[in-house]
């Protein structure tokens, strides 16, 4: 199953280092990677596969909420499938 | 593959404009719970809700945090009761609206729609006795809402039911008094009520539905109004274009949630109702987007015909998002829910009449509006008539919720709380209709030729 990770907030040393690591961690797999700093604004998308994680989504999401309390930034996971549905016809 | 501007776009809608999933609703037949005896059938409707329901309000929640898009509600509706309960003596209903409500509680919704009656026509010794019950039955309750649809396009209007409904709605005004005669706020009139509305409080499941289905309906006027300040100033077409790419896009959000809860819940999928609907916070507000387009308030001159646009290209927007598009999709228009309709009345831009003119061209109708504790049944009825009678000639839905708050008079406001927002007390016509209310019967079906 796929999930878009969004991370956004105020850059800082090692975002992206936490943020894998907790994926790696959780056996997910990151598809692609966009990232952009915009004013000292951090703002990054992932597509990531969960296929693999023990875990269910919606604990997923809870850990990288939780995680991105501890960093400062917001982290969001959600099923790819909204965007797809909002998007794409 | 998905763009980072796609997601972003998305994501603001949900965390800056207010897109919502408003409700995902199940609708329960109660046909089966049918019987003589009362304490039979409220045990069986009470099992019935509570097995089926059980796992409603988890999947919702569940459903919220995966796709991370808010399900502000979860709620039931059922068969209308006055059919559950037609086999049982006239004392029943209350127990019914009791059981309803206990298993309401039960599962964790916070409304169940059904306690209904449809005597477009006539009604049968059930329906009177459910419409007698009502008053009682929603100041006894919490979550237990009631509608009664009393006429249609095909049937003509049921005078003899309008005339009662001015008088249980002051009624239940009166055993409400202490609580901002609460009870009215979850009580609807129908002209041409649909049988599969999962907005409460008119919501019932229909006796041609089948035995459970997944509805679900979702809102964005926050959205709407933000899409429209990307096309300021632009021309008519440029700004329908606008509404109905808008409406796409929210009513495919809905439609993927509903198919995701069907499938968990294991419950057929029934309709998508993409209904602009707003509440009491700012920037999701139905108002603002005539502001949007042009208005100063709502309520100037324009406005019936800003809605008009903004209704039928929710509409075109919707029906090509899903092919189950249904219930009462359109724009909505309380007042107390709506912070800019509100600051429209107390600017003085926006009165009943104007109201009622904008309704024929809205998805449903009169929808809670404050009036003074002091109206007379059959002005409240009167109100009634004409909203029903353009339900009956233009073939919509047409409803009327409206709150005579017992104690308070044009220039007071009357908090309800919550989603039901806070509304001034509207001034209502003076001059009588007495006379016209009294006459009793039923106005004859409408032709449906020669339209002009």
């Amino acid at each position: 199953m796929k999930g878009i990770i969004t991370v956004l907030g105020k850059d800082s040393i090692g975002i992206i280092a936490k943020v894998c690591t907790y994926l790696a961690k959780e056996r997910i797999n990151i598809l692609d990677i966009s990232q952009t700093i915009v004013s000292g604004f951090f703002n990054m998308m992932m597509i990531v596969d969960i296929s693999d994680s023990t875990h269910k989504f919606d604990e997923i999401c809870d850990g990288l909420e939780a995680l991105g309390k501890e960093i400062g930034v917001d982290i969001k996971l959600q099923r790819e499938d909204i965007f797809d549905s909002m998007h794409r016809i | 593959m998905i763009s980072q501007y796609e997601v972003s776009e998305t994501n603001k809608m949900i965390t800056e404009e207010n897109l919502d999933v408003r409700t995902i609703t199940m609708g329960i037949s109660l046909l089966d719970c049918l019987d003589s005896d009362t304490e039979k059938v409220c045990d069986k409707i009470y099992d019935k809700i509570t097995k089926n329901a059980k796992d409603l309000v988890e999947t919702g929640e569940q459903i919220s945090k995966e796709f991370g898009i808010p399900i502000v509600n979860k709620r039931i509706s059922v068969t209308p009761i006055s059919i559950v309960g037609g086999g049982c003596d006239s004392g029943s209903y209350i127990k019914i609206a009791k059981t309803l409500d206990k298993a309401a509680k039960e599962v964790g919704v916070n409304f169940i729609g059904g306690y209904s009656a449809l005597v477009q026509k006539g009604s049968t010794k059930g329906d009177i006795n459910l419409v007698r019950s009502i008053p009682e039955a929603l100041s006894v309750t919490e979550r237990v809402c009631s509608s009664v649809n009393v006429g249609s396009s095909r049937n003509g209007i049921n005078m003899n039911a309008i005339r009662k409904m001015g008088q249980i709605i002051k009624e239940m005004a009166y055993l409400t008094k202490d609580d901002s005669s609460m009870a009215c706020a979850k009580f609807v009139v129908f002209c041409n009520a649909v049988e599969d509305n999962h907005f409460m409080a008119g919501a019932f499941h229909g006796v041609g539905e089948r035995e459970l289905v997944i509805n679900v309906g979702i809102s964005g006027p926050g959205v709407v109004k933000r899409a429209l300040e990307s096309v300021r100033g632009a021309d008519f077409e440029t700004m329908c274009e606008t509404v109905k790419k808008t409406a796409f896009k929210i009513t495919r959000v809905g439609q993927l949630v509903a198919r995701e809860a069907s499938k968990r819940l294991g419950v057929p999928f029934g309709i998508i109702d993409l209904s602009l609907a707003p509440t009491p916070a700012v920037g999701d507000s139905i108002a603002e987007i005539f502001q949007e387009m042009g208005l100063e308030h709502a309520g100037a001159p324009g406005t019936t015909a800003a809605l008009a646009i903004l209704n039928d290209n929710v509409k075109k927007g919707g029906v090509m998002a899903s092919s189950y598009v249904g219930g009462l999709s359109g724009a909505f228009i309380p007042v107390s829910e709506d912070h800019g309709m509100i600051d429209a009345v107390n600017a003085g831009a926006l009165s009943l009449e104007k109201l009622e003119a904008m309704t024929c061209v809205c998805s449903v109708g009169l929808d809670m509006i404050a009036i003074p504790g002091d109206t007379s049944e059959e002005t409240i009825s009167g109100i009634i008539a004409d909203e029903m009678a353009i339900g009956m000639i233009n073939n919509k839905t047409t409803a009327v919720r409206v709150i005579p708050v017992i104690g308070k008079n044009v220039g007071d406001t009357v908090e309800f709380g919550g989603l039901l927002g806070y509304a001034p007390i509207m001034p209502v016509s003076k001059f009588k209709c007495d006379a016209f209310i009294k006459r009793g019967g039923r106005i004859p079906a409408p032709i449906h030729s020669f339209k002009n």
